[in-house]
């Protein structure tokens, strides 16, 4: 339970060498070369972009409990402008979409 | 750029407060995403001092899923490493938009900061730096908290998944979704958004279609729905340059 193998640690380790990279590197390649305009205003659109590839391929990539769980998140969640209840809503959802299949 | 964007950036107890607080409730959207990558690591052999290391160390979840989805004994770091260097890729585009914050500290205030760098404790930031926070420490605060929370979930995962390994179906997982859902729902700022969002979803539906199990839909879905809103705020520019 507690064994460390030295070449998972390894890997691990180079696992998260490579992630931090991604995460400082972004950040410090645009402070270091300052990104024209253009890019500017393109990054402005990058993060609804962003969440919108997360969520959307996986939706669709599901079945008919993802596309009905998803609905009611995204109605749940314009109406109450809040993270935890359309959490709520669209898993109990899938629940019963689950159960009723 | 908001008229406090000029006051000076702090880096705050009270602001690291704030910022753990208001990540409570993403943490329910945590909370099954954490419970997989305990359960998937349990699954391919690695003890839980080394699953705990995994998610204290690479926080990074849907990378640590995909990569122990296809684990070695003895583990592979080429291919882990490059595994995870193209599903976390997204991280890339998302530091760029914490400058506000992390251009006015410096030191392991900056560099240390930013590793806690995921979709949620982002989303949150972005939504504070476009409120006028000028704290830096916020984004700590969210950051140590969901660290916690995933070590925790990923250890009660990997003891789950010794007793009953639930089914990958089940409806349970689909709170990670919903999380990420809500998250996108308040992004939505008006009719410009129309294009670029359809964009990045026919994108990234493609793409992932293409190469399944990797980021490359994210990356590519982000980069051109950033891309169509360029070409639509350029051309919205050029109408008013001559309406003028």
């Amino acid at each position: 339970m507690t064994t460390l193998h030295l070449w998972t640690v390894l890997t691990i380790v180079s696992m998260a060498a490579v992630t931090y990279l991604l995460r400082a590197g972004g950040y410090w390649l645009f402070r270091t070369f300052k990104p024209s305009p253009g890019l500017q205003s393109m990054l402005t659109y990058v993060p609804g972009a962003l969440f919108v590839s997360f969520v959307v391929p996986s939706v669709v990539a599901g079945g008919v409990k993802e596309w009905i769980a998803a609905a009611v998140t995204v109605v749940v969640a314009v109406m109450t402008r809040s993270i935890v209840w359309p959490i709520f809503a669209g898993t109990a959802t899938a629940w019963v979409v689950w159960m009723l299949a | 750029m908001t008229p406090s964007a000029e006051a000076p950036v702090t880096f705050t107890a009270a602001g690291f407060r704030l910022g753990a607080q208001r990540c409570v409730p993403m943490l329910i959207g945590l909370f099954p995403f954490g419970l997989v990558a305990g359960v998937t690591a349990q699954a391919h052999g690695l003890s839980l001092a080394e699953a705990s290391l995994m998610s204290g160390l690479v926080f990074a979840g849907s990378s640590q899923i995909v990569t122990l989805g296809a684990w070695t004994v003895p583990a592979s770091i080429a291919a882990a490493t490059l595994t995870c260097f193209i599903v976390n890729l997204r991280f890339m585009l998302m530091g760029p938009l914490l400058a506000p914050w992390f251009d006015n500290v410096h030191g392991w205030r900056r560099w240390f900061t930013i590793g806690f760098l995921v979709e949620h404790t982002w989303a949150l930031a972005l939504k504070e730096i476009e409120h006028g926070n000028r704290d830096a420490a916020f984004f700590l605060g969210a950051g140590v908290l969901t660290w916690l929370v995933w070590v925790v979930t990923t250890i009660a995962g990997f003891l789950l998944g010794e007793i009953v390994a639930p089914a990958a179906g089940h409806p349970l997982f689909f709170a990670a979704l919903a999380c990420f859902i809500a998250m996108l729902v308040p992004m939505w700022r008006g009719k410009q958004d129309l294009i670029p969002w359809a964009v990045a979803a026919i994108v990234a539906i493609a793409v992932s279609r293409e190469l399944p199990g990797t980021s490359w839909h994210i990356v590519a879905g982000a980069i051109a729905g950033g891309f169509a809103g360029y070409l639509r705020d350029r051309r919205a520019r050029k109408s008013t340059e001559r309406a003028q």
